[in-house]
Parts: C-alpha cells; sequence; structure tokens
C-alpha cells in the first residue's frame, strides 16, 4: 500500500488515509477495543453457558473438577499474569522508544506463552490418558467388570512432586462429567487458541521491529498487540476459579 | 450543504482521473485497497450469490406449484430451501447495503480519504468471499438439510455437509465483524473536520447503529455454530440432551444474534430510505433526531426480543409475555420512522424517480411487514401462526421487501455517483413497479394460505389441494419479481457502456458526496480537505421545485423514444 506523508513535519509516518499522527493513534485503538469488545461476547457466551450448566449441576460439576489439578492450573495463572506485567512493560519501553528493552520484554511474553502452553499439554496429555477427552472414547466412573479404575499416565508421572495431586475417586454423574469436560475442553482450548495467536502476533511484531519494517511506525502496534494480551490474561483470570477451585 | 473547501482550488485535469480509470490492470483490482474498487467487487460477489440463492428459490416455487411435489424428493427440497436461505441470509441480507453501499460511501460522506483501515477491508472482502466458496462446496458435496437456523440436534445428528457449511458461515461472520469494526473507527474518527454527530447524514447513522448490531451480536452466533462443528467434529456434547445439556440453549444463542441480524439486513436500508425520501422531496428529513436515535434504539431494544422465536418452546409463560411486550415496543421506533418519512414527503415537493419509486415501495412493503409482525409478536397468535407461511411471508416482507428492495433503491440512486453514467429513466422505474407487483403476489398470497395452516419447509400439502390456488398465484409472482430483478442488472449494465455521462451532481442532491467529489469520484475522493459548516440536508422545497418542471419534459421525451 501506497503512504504518503501528509505533513512535512518529523515524527512518525502518516498513513494516507489520516490528517495527523495522534488521529492514526487514536484510530488503531477505537478499532482494537471495537475487536475486543467482540471477543468479549465471543466469550461471553461460553460463560454464560458454563453459568448455567453449572448452576443446574452444582453438586456433578464439583465432584468432577476435583479430577483437574488445581496446582497446574494455578502455575499457569502465575505464568500468564508475568507475561502480563511484561507485556506493559513492553508497552512502556516502546513509548520511551527503547527499542533492545522493549524486545527483551517481548520476548520473555513469548516466553511465558510457551511455557503457559507446555503446562496444558501436561493438563491435556492426562486428561487424554485417562479417558476424560469427552469424545465417543469417554470413560469416567466405575466400570462393571473391573475392580477399579485405574489409568496410569506418564504426563502424570513426569511431574515433580510438588505439582502432583492427589487422586481423587471418580464421583458424580458421568454423563455430567461428560458434559462438564465438553465445555471444559471448549473454552480451555478456544484460550489456547487465543495464546497461540498470541505468540504468532508477538513474533510478528519483533520481527516487523527487528527489520524496522515500514508497518511499525510507533509505539501504537505494541500497544494493540499488548491489549489483545490482556484480553487473553483477562479470560483465563475468569477460567481458572470457575474450572479448578469450584468450591462445594 | 453547506461546507467551504480548504486552500487553493487545483486547475482541472483535461482527461478527468477517477477511481476506475486510475490503473486498469487486474491486480490493481484484486489487490485496491480503494474503498470504492472494494465495494464494486462486493457489488459483484453479492450480485453472484444472490442469484444462486434466486435459483433455489425458483425450484422451492416450481416444486411447490403441485400439491404432491414434483421435482424434488423431501431431502433434495430440505437442501433446497436450506441452501436458498443460508446464502440468502449470511451471503447477500446481511452483508449487502453495508458492504457495497457503505463501503463505497461512508468514507465520501464525512469526508475521508478512505476508511479507518483499508487492509482490513480488503481482508473482509476475501473472508466474505472464502465463506461463500466454502459454504458453495458444501452444497456441492451434498448439501445441508437443517435450514438456515442449523437447530440441534438435527444439526448435530444429520449426516449431511453442516461442518463445512458452518465454518464457511463463521469466517463469513467474522468478515462482517471487521467490516462493522472498519466502520466503528472511521465514524468515530475520520470526520472531516465541522463534521459533528448531528451533521451526519443518517447514512451514516444507520450504519453506525448497524455496526454495533454486528460487533455484540456476530460473535455469539459464531461461538454457537462453531459449538455445533465441535459437537460434531469430536463429539463433545455441549447441547446434547443425553448429557443434561439444553437444546433450547442453543436456540437462545442463535436468535440473540439472529433477531438482531434483522435489524442488521434493515438499518442500513432505513438509512438508504432517508437519504432518498428527503433528496426526492427537496426537504430536510423531519424530525433528524428523532430518526438518528430511531436507529440507536432499534440496535438497544433488537437485542432483548429474541425469546419471540420460541413461544412454542421450554421458554416460560411468564418469558414469553415479557418477551412479547418488549417486541410490541421495538414497534415504536420503526414506527417514528416511517412516521417522520411521511411527513417529510407531506411539506416536500415530491418527485417520482426511479430511486423514490423504490423507497415508497420499500415504506409499503415494510409497513405490511411490520404490522404482521404484530400478529407474531403476540403469544396466542403466534401459537397458531408459528411454523406456518405466514411466518415465511412475514419475514420476506421485512427482510426482502424492505432490505432489497432500499438497495435497489439505493443502487439506482448513487449508480450515476459509482459509474458516472445514468440509466434509463424508463427502465429504471417500470422495473420498480414490476418488482413491486410481483413481490406483492408472491408473498400476499402466503399470508392468506399460511393463515389457514400451510406448514413451512413442506413440499406438498395433498392434504389440503385448495391450497394450490394460492401457491401457483404466489410462483406466478415469483417468476413477474424475478423478471423484474433481471431488468436492473440489464439495463445498469448497459449504463456502464452506452450511458450519458452523469455529471457531479445529477439529482441536485445535497450531501458530501453529490457537491464535494466528480462522479465517478477520484481515487482521494477530494481534491482538497474539507471543513464543514452546516447540515447536510439544506434542501429547500419552494425552490427546488422549479428545477423539475425542465426535468420533467425531458422525461417525457426519454419515455417517447
Ligand atoms: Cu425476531
Amino acid at each position: 500500500m501506497s503512504h504518503s506523508h501528509t505533513k512535512e513535519t518529523d515524527g512518525p509516518e502518516v498513513y494516507f488515509q489520516y490528517e495527523d499522527i495522534e488521529q492514526q493513534q487514536e484510530t488503531y485503538l477505537v478499532g482494537m477495543w471495537s475487536f475486543l469488545v467482540t471477543e468479549v461476547m465471543f466469550f461471553g457466551a461460553l460463560f454464560l453457558i458454563y453459568t448455567l450448566y453449572r448452576w443446574k449441576f452444582h453438586d456433578d460439576f464439583y465432584l468432577v473438577h476435583e479430577q483437574l489439578n488445581w496446582k497446574m492450573g494455578g502455575l499457569n495463572t502465575l505464568i500468564l499474569l508475568t507475561s502480563s506485567f511484561t507485556v506493559a512493560l513492553a508497552v512502556h519501553f516502546a513509548q520511551k522508544g527503547n527499542t533492545k528493552l522493549q524486545m527483551r520484554c517481548l520476548f520473555a511474553t513469548i516466553l511465558c506463552a510457551f511455557g503457559f502452553l507446555a503446562v496444558k499439554t501436561f493438563e491435556y496429555g492426562a486428561k487424554i490418558d485417562h479417558n476424560l477427552l469427552p469424545n465417543h472414547h469417554f470413560q469416567y466412573g466405575h466400570v462393571e467388570g473391573e475392580e477399579e479404575h485405574h489409568v496410569e499416565s506418564k504426563w502424570d508421572k513426569m511431574l515433580p512432586s510438588v505439582l502432583q495431586v492427589e487422586k481423587k475417586e471418580q464421583h458424580g454423574n458421568p454423563q455430567r462429567a461428560r458434559l462438564f469436560f465438553s465445555i471444559y475442553f471448549t473454552m480451555t482450548g478456544l484460550h489456547g487458541l487465543h495464546v497461540i495467536i498470541g505468540i504468532i502476533c508477538f513474533t510478528a511484531l519483533m520481527i516487523l521491529i527487528k527489520i524496522k519494517s515500514s508497518l511499525i511506525t510507533d509505539y501504537v502496534p505494541t500497544e494493540m498487540v499488548g491489549l489483545y494480551w490482556h484480553f487473553v490474561d483477562l479470560v483465563w483470570i475468569f477460567l481458572y476459579p470457575l474450572y479448578y477451585l469450584i468450591p462445594k | 450543504m453547506s461546507a467551504t473547501v480548504v486552500g487553493q482550488s487545483s486547475a482541472k485535469p483535461s482527461e478527468p482521473k477517477n477511481y476506475l480509470n486510475a490503473d486498469h490492470t487486474l491486480k490493481s483490482w484484486l489487490l485496491s485497497v480503494d474503498h470504492k474498487r472494494i465495494g464494486v467487487m462486493y457489488l459483484i460477489a453479492v450480485t453472484f450469490f444472490f442469484f444462486i440463492g434466486s435459483i433455489a428459490a425458483a425450484m422451492i416455487r416450481y416444486e411447490l406449484t403441485s400439491p404432491k411435489g414434483i421435482l424434488l424428493s423431501s431431502e433434495v427440497y430440505n437442501k433446497t430451501f436450506s441452501a436458498h436461505g443460508i446464502l440468502m441470509v449470511f451471503q447477500f441480507l446481511v452483508v449487502v447495503v453495508p458492504a457495497v453501499l457503505g463501503n463505497f460511501l461512508i468514507p465520501i460522506m464525512i469526508g475521508a480519504r478512505d476508511m479507518a483501515y483499508p487492509r482490513l477491508n480488503l481482508l473482509s472482502l476475501y473472508m466474505f468471499i472464502t465463506g461463500g466458496f466454502l459454504i458453495l462446496t458444501s452444497f456441492v458435496l451434498g448439501g445441508v438439510d437443517a435450514g438456515w437456523t442449523f437447530y440441534v440436534p438435527l444439526s448435530t445428528i444429520s449426516e449431511t455437509q453442516i461442518s463445512l457449511c458452518l465454518v464457511g458461515i463463521f469466517i463469513t461472520g467474522f468478515s462482517s465483524i471487521f467490516t462493522a469494526v472498519n466502520f466503528i473507527g472511521t465514524i468515530h474518527k475520520m470526520r472531516a473536520p465541522g463534521m459533528t454527530w448531528y451533521r451526519l447524514p443518517l447514512f451514516i447513522w444507520s450504519h453506525y447503529a448497524t455496526a454495533i448490531v454486528v460487533i455484540l451480536g456476530t460473535p455469539v452466533v459464531a461461538i454457537t455454530l462453531f459449538l455445533v462443528v465441535v459437537e460434531r467434529g469430536f463429539g463433545f456434547g455441549i447441547f446434547s440432551p443425553e448429557l443434561g445439556g439444553d437444546p433450547v440453549l442453543f436456540q437462545h444463542l442463535f436468535w440473540f444474534y439472529s433477531h438482531p441480524a434483522v435489524y442488521i439486513m434493515i438499518l442500513p436500508a432505513f438509512g438508504i430510505i432517508s437519504e432518498i425520501i428527503s433528496c426526492f422531496s427537496r426537504r430536510p428529513i423531519f424530525g433528524y433526531r428523532f430518526v438518528a436515535y430511531s436507529s440507536l434504539s432499534i440496535a438497544f431494544l433488537g437485542f432483548l426480543v429474541w425469546g419471540h422465536h420460541m413461544f412454542l418452546s421450554s421458554q416460560s409463560v411468564l418469558q414469553g409475555i415479557i418477551f412479547s411486550l418488549i417486541s410490541f415496543i421495538l414497534a415504536v421506533p420503526s414506527a417514528v420512522k416511517v412516521f417522520n418519512w411521511t411527513l417529510t414527503m407531506v411539506k416536500g415537493s415530491v418527485h417520482f424517480s426511479t430511486p423514490m419509486l423504490y423507497a415508497l415501495g420499500f415504506m409499503g412493503l415494510f409497513v405490511i411487514g411490520g404490522l404482521t409482525g404484530l400478529y407474531l409478536a403476540s403469544v396466542d397468535t403466534d401459537v397458531h401462526l408459528t411454523g406456518t407461511y405466514f411466518i415465511v411471508a412475514h419475514f420476506h416482507y421485512v427482510m426482502v421487501g424492505g432490505t432489497i428492495l432500499a438497495y435497489l433503491g439505493g443502487i439506482h440512486f448513487w449508480w450515476p455517483k459509482m459509474f458516472g453514467r445514468t440509466y434509463s429513466e424508463f427502465w429504471g422505474r417500470l422495473s420498480a413497479m414490476i418488482i413491486f407487483i410481483g413481490f406483492n403476489l408472491t408473498f400476499f398470497p402466503q399470508f392468506m394460505v399460511g393463515y389457514l395452516g400451510m406448514p413451512r419447509r413442506y413440499h406438498y400439502y395433498y392434504f389440503a389441494p385448495e391450497w394450490q390456488f394460492y401457491h401457483l398465484l404466489s410462483t406466478a409472482g415469483s417468476t413477474v419479481l424475478g423478471f423484474g430483478f433481471l431488468l436492473p442488472a440489464l439495463y445498469l449494465t448497459y449504463s456502464l457502456f452506452k450511458g450519458k455521462k452523469a455529471g457531479p451532481n445529477p439529482w441536485n442532491a445535497k450531501g458530501l458526496e453529490w457537491e464535494y467529489t466528480s462522479s465517478p469520484p477520484i481515487t482521494e475522493n477530494f481534491t482538497q480537505p474539507i471543513l464543514v459548516t452546516d447540515s447536510v440536508y439544506d434542501y429547500n422545497p419552494a425552490e427546488d421545485s422549479k428545477m423539475y418542471e425542465v426535468d420533467e419534459e425531458a422525461t417525457v421525451e426519454d419515455m417517447n423514444k
């Protein structure tokens, strides 16, 4: 796309459709916030579904949620909170024009995002081994003919002992358990997809900054990706207590 | 409108450049970020999808001419009406006005050089085409038989190409979200100096309200349809009753979007009608602020009435009554608009040009559609009428009669601006009247046969052969209607090559797009920055009526040819 200066002043380049840099920056942020409204409604529908089902089947949801590893969820919460901090710092340094520190903070954020996905892999792996992925192989609770329902998972064993939790019996209605895991996997899966999109955005941003692309006019692209990332964190801040910390 | 051009005026080049002749390569079109070129590409794309959807409609109408059915098996008939509904709703009605006229006009009307995010705009176009392509692929690979509403559990157990089709709709949905984000950014931040909110054309107000509905509603239907894909693809069970899930929850979420979707279709149409009525009545729109606010209140109230689609579900009676009440209240802002348009005409100097005929046709159909909606908003009459052809007739009057007539009116109004050529007034007026008559002949008998009990989605009615009379009327009407749609396609295309040069303002209309740009506009829209100093609609009926005297003679001559 062609973009020409409309004003002969110093400072960042302005795209042809804008009058000046302030207009460009404000317009970008209006667009980003509108998009985040969309994302809120997108996840909002899922939170609504969760709320209705938990309200209806509270006891079953309490019993089934004991299968989740609250320590792993907590670790992921910590990781994401850290990444929110590093991304805020990245925006700060971008505004100050300190590209070196900005890049380091962005890199730290990407590391956190990968850390989150690693923890999630352990969790998902163990759930799949225990036949808790709610597809046609789903199995929950006591099965007739078997003495005791006991499946080992290598994902559990690989965990350091601090992160292991005591194994709980699979109590509760197996049908409701499948419902629980259906929304659990859908919501955390979609959230994980957003984390992956975040990684792609951060990587692209770093490359564009590195090659001094004309697309990066100032700090606003960093702030936009940052806003997106804060939203992704925020979703997890709700997901964690809703799934891992259901009170009796 | 009063506005001044800031800066020195430059000498006009001898060969006028515009957005059409700026560059002729195919690449310059396909990769263009110019909102006007994107609007024109949308025009071609939606026309294509409308054509395919119309073929399905023709098959439906042909099948229903006999009480026993003629051509299609029940299964194929299900797939045919599903294809008709899906294409017409998601690939045509929801996008047509914002994507074609909105894209083309919004930046020009507010005095901007382009949309706020031109590349995002291009991405929207390609997502729209990709989504449509996937939907068509799903039809080719065997079709979809769950209707455009995709109610579970039918849509989760059906063995047709539903997943692929839903992925296509999902992508199209995000395309319209991106367009809406673009509109919001543009209207908020790209207005020319002096273009305050209350100086904005009403076309802009209604597109702003539409964009808000899109960013709030579309993600909800996107995730809901996504959950159906998840159920089908991975065997999860979120709406599945055997796990304790609630299929009615799907309906709630679906209609939370799909009722407002009606306003996504009709609000931009309202914007067009406001512009046309005030231009051809030579009068500022009566009660400008009321019309503007009614758009916003329709957008808001539209989110509170979805339950009127579910009076016959597990929804409680109390819920039903509340939804019914709010639905009645929603009729008020729509009526405000109709009354304001009428009063604009009463005090104005009305001239029946082609766009005005379409606008009047719109008002007629919208009033019939709106009033019959009240029967469906009331719980006890709805119990009798729901699931019959009464519903089919009602929503075709509102969505099709409303949106398509306004769209065609808008296309005829802005065609000289878009392509710099005028079309034949004679053929224009003739097509407007043929479409109005054909439409009523198609859908009015459906009210009657629906009231008598003809169920929708049936391809036979051997149990009541006396209904054949209404179906024959309806099919005859749809033939007239199809011919009516064909006419503009022909004479508008013809005008592109042989039409007279339009000049910047053939209607003597007000607004930045008419008064400050050439026809067609240049790529940057304006030669100089714009400063707006007064309201858009400074028409003067007493003076302006004189200009028709000359105009009438010319038209009579034109008709005699
Ligand atoms: Cu509705």
